[in-house]
Order: structure tokens, then C-alpha cells, then sequence
């Protein structure tokens, strides 16, 4: 019973997706390259880099790997949290030692 | 790049076509239903996996341009020959770096579940569900 | 978990220095080839998985020591922000070693990479603790599990009785 509700819900959005192929660009063509072209033409001589996405990920955008690298400094220490021994947590002062 | 080249590129994509995108909806689907019909939480986390990944497909795909090759200077081989677009893989590499994350999260959370209710069965898992 | 068999341990002592080889090569030639710090900060880390596959855990816990990759996990992204501050005159994030002041870069065909290569070995270096770290901890939990220590705390209370 449950299974099948879900298979419609399923081919209900299949048929959602097929309304959409109508909107998205076709493949290989894409909608508007400007700003790519420009990366692509001035990463070598502009930040010294012949790979660009590895020019775009450290120097255009470095912003966003700083972004990343604190996600998954967040992910290995909640993981750190959730694992700890019962020793380390402390006599039920709540870290208000002192 | 030469005439001969352009005509094969031309011929490959009208017999590709949009299959590609076809591809990845299916995928997306059948990870929306594996998630929605499974009970065990490993597999939920699987299906969760499967989709993260078939997002970072499409937005590879977003980003091909017909006949394009890898966007680094020296490997592109002809002088004239275009390359795909590098915005899309910077933010795929962003994106499968947070799904690893988010993945190893989720998993020490299903092992902690496991360890609290000794189970991985959602139905017995009562109070997840209010 | 238990060690494997003896053709598992002998491969892994040949073959298992390979992978941390090839994650450096990745990580160093990110600036010219395909590849950068996160994708052989990922091979790097396999290492210590095929480790904990093949000798099993209470050998590795006793070879390694969790400070380490603590410390690289904290190294990384902190390097990575001060290499970012670098090109602090121009914006936030600028190669200003390879291309001074704008100007034309040092070399013309090989590029020298300046900040970038830097930034992949201190990404790569921050990858490389963080997913180490991650698959220590959850190897951890598996002990934690199988003892059951803690566990059946929550047992029987809201389950069903089937």
C-alpha cells in the first residue's frame, strides 16, 4: 500500500521533469559563458595557474575553500563530540572549571 | 579544430541529445524512492549518498560544452580547441567535499542511534517520530 | 576487528606506502595537472583505512598517535588563511608571490605556481588529518558498539514488543 503511493508520488514527478527538459538549456550548448571565457583566457597569465579550476578554486573563489575547509573541520569535531569517552566528560561541571 | 571534427562532434551530440539529463533524473528518482520505501537506516543513508552524487552530475553536466576538453592549458592539447566550463567542477569539487562531510556525520549519527535503541529498523525507532 | 591473513598484510606492507606517493604527486602537481588538495588529501587518507582493514585495530591504535592528525586537521585551514591574507593590498585571495604587483607572472611557459601550490599542500595537509581523524573515531565506536558498553540504556522503553 505505502510502496505504491510512493511509486506515484515518483511518476508524478517524473512527469514534473519532463516538463522541465522543455525549460533547461540543451546539452553541450550552455546558456551563457562570458564570465568562464574570461577565467579561461586570463587564469595563466592573470594568477600564474595553466589549471583552471584549480586557479578558480584557490584564487577567484578562495573564499568558498575557506567555507569548505571550516565544514569539514565542523563535521570532524561534532564527530569528536559525539564519540567522546565517558572519562573525558567531566564530573557534571558543564566546563565551568575554575 | 578542423571541419572533419566538428561534423563528429555535431553527429555525437544529435544522437546524445538531452539523454544525459534523462540519466540523471532517473538517478535522482530512484534514490527519492529508495529513501522514502526503506526501513533500515544504512540504506536510507545510501540513497542520501546516491543523490548527493547525481546533483554533483548535473552540475558537471551544466557545464559541458560540446566538443570541450578538460579546462587546464596544458593538457588541452590543440591550440584552438575550447574547454568546458571550470566554474561548475570548482563548486562540484566544493560540493563533494561537504557530502563527505555531511555523510561521515550522518553515519556517526546512525551509529549512536544504533547504539541507543539497538536497532536500525525506523519503525522501532519511536521517537523519531514526535 | 581482527586482522586479516597473511597475503593481506604482506600486500598492504608493499602497496600501502604507494597510496601516500601518489596523494603527495596529486597534491603537488595540483597547479599544472587534475588534482589539488582535497582529491590526494582522500587518497592520503585511504592509507590509514587499508591499515585498520588489514591489521586490524589494536594493532594501528598502538602504532598511531591521534595528536598528529588533531594537529594537521587545526595546521590546515589555518595556513590556508594566512596564505589567503597574503594578498591582502590586491583582495583577499591573490597569487602575490607568482604575480607581483599585478605585473607580468616570473615565468612564461611553466608557470611557478606561487600561492597556489602552497594553498594545495595546506588544504591537502587539513584534508588529510580531518578524514584520518574521522575514520580513527568511527573505528573507535565499532569497539564501543560491539562491547555495548552504554548501551540498553533507552532498551525496551519505547520500542514495540514484537
Amino acid at each position: 500500500m505505502r510502496k505504491t503511493v510512493f511509486m506515484a508520488a515518483i511518476i508524478v514527478l517524473a512527469g514534473l521533469f519532463c516538463g522541465l527538459f522543455e525549460e533547461i538549456h540543451p546539452f553541450g550548448i550552455p546558456a551563457s559563458t562570458a564570465m568562464d571565457d574570461y577565467f579561461i583566457v586570463h587564469a595563466p597569465e592573470d594568477r600564474s595557474s595553466h589549471n583552471v579550476v584549480t586557479s578558480m578554486v584557490f584564487d577567484y573563489r578562495g573564499f568558498d575553500t575557506i567555507g569548505e575547509a571550516s565544514v569539514l573541520f565542523t563535521a570532524l569535531s561534532s564527530i569528536a563530540a559525539l564519540f567522546r569517552n565517558k572519562d573525558a566528560r567531566g564530573e557534571g561541571d558543564g566546563g565551568r572549571r575554575g | 579544430m578542423t571541419d572533419s571534427s566538428v561534423k563528429a562532434i555535431a553527429k555525437v551530440m544529435d544522437s546524445v541529445g538531452d539523454s544525459a539529463y534523462v540519466v540523471v533524473a532517473l538517478i535522482v528518482l530512484m534514490a527519492l524512492y529508495a529513501m522514502l520505501t526503506q526501513k533500515n537506516l544504512l540504506k536510507v543513508s545510501i540513497a542520501i549518498s546516491v543523490m548527493c552524487s547525481s546533483v554533483n552530475m548535473f552540475l558537471v553536466l551544466l557545464g559541458y560544452r560540446a566538443g570541450g576538453n578538460i579546462p587546464i592549458h596544458f593538457l588541452k592539447g590543440d591550440e584552438s580547441a575550447l574547454m568546458v566550463l571550470p566554474t561548475p567542477q570548482c563548486l562540484t569539487l566544493t560540493a563533494i567535499v561537504i557530502g563527505l562531510a555531511t555523510t561521515a556525520l550522518m553515519l556517526s549519527l546512525i551509529v549512536m542511534l544504533r547504539k541507543h535503541y539497538g536497532t536500525l529498523d525506523i519503525d522501532e525507532i519511536r521517537r523519531l517520530r514526535g | 576487528m581482527r586482522p586479516m591473513s597473511v597475503v593481506v598484510t604482506k600486500v598492504c606492507d608493499i602497496f600501502a606506502w604507494f597510496m601516500v606517493v601518489f596523494g603527495a604527486l596529486i597534491i603537488n602537481n595540483g597547479h599544472n595537472t587534475p588534482g589539488g588538495g582535497f582529491q590526494g588529501g582522500a587518497v592520503v587518507a585511504t592509507f590509514l583505512s587499508f591499515l585498520l582493514a588489514a591489521y586490524g585495530s589494536r594493532r594501528v591504535f598502538a602504532w598511531v598517535r591521534e595528536n598528529i592528525f588533531g594537529f594537521m586537521a587545526c595546521f590546515g585551514p589555518l595556513s590556508f588563511f594566512v596564505f589567503g591574507c597574503l594578498g591582502f593590498p590586491h583582495s583577499f585571495f591573490f597569487n602575490s608571490i607568482a604575480v607581483p604587483e599585478g605585473g607580468q607572472p616570473i615565468s612564461d611557459w611553466l608557470p611557478y605556481a606561487g600561492t597556489i601550490s602552497l594553498m594545495d599542500l595546506s588544504v591537502g595537509c587539513g584534508v588529510v588529518g580531518a578524514l584520518s581523524m574521522i575514520i580513527l573515531l568511527m573505528y573507535k565506536s565499532i569497539h564501543m558498539v560491539e562491547t555495548g558498553e552504554g548501551m540498553g540504556g533507552e532498551r525496551g522503553h519505547d520500542r514495540f514488543e514484537r
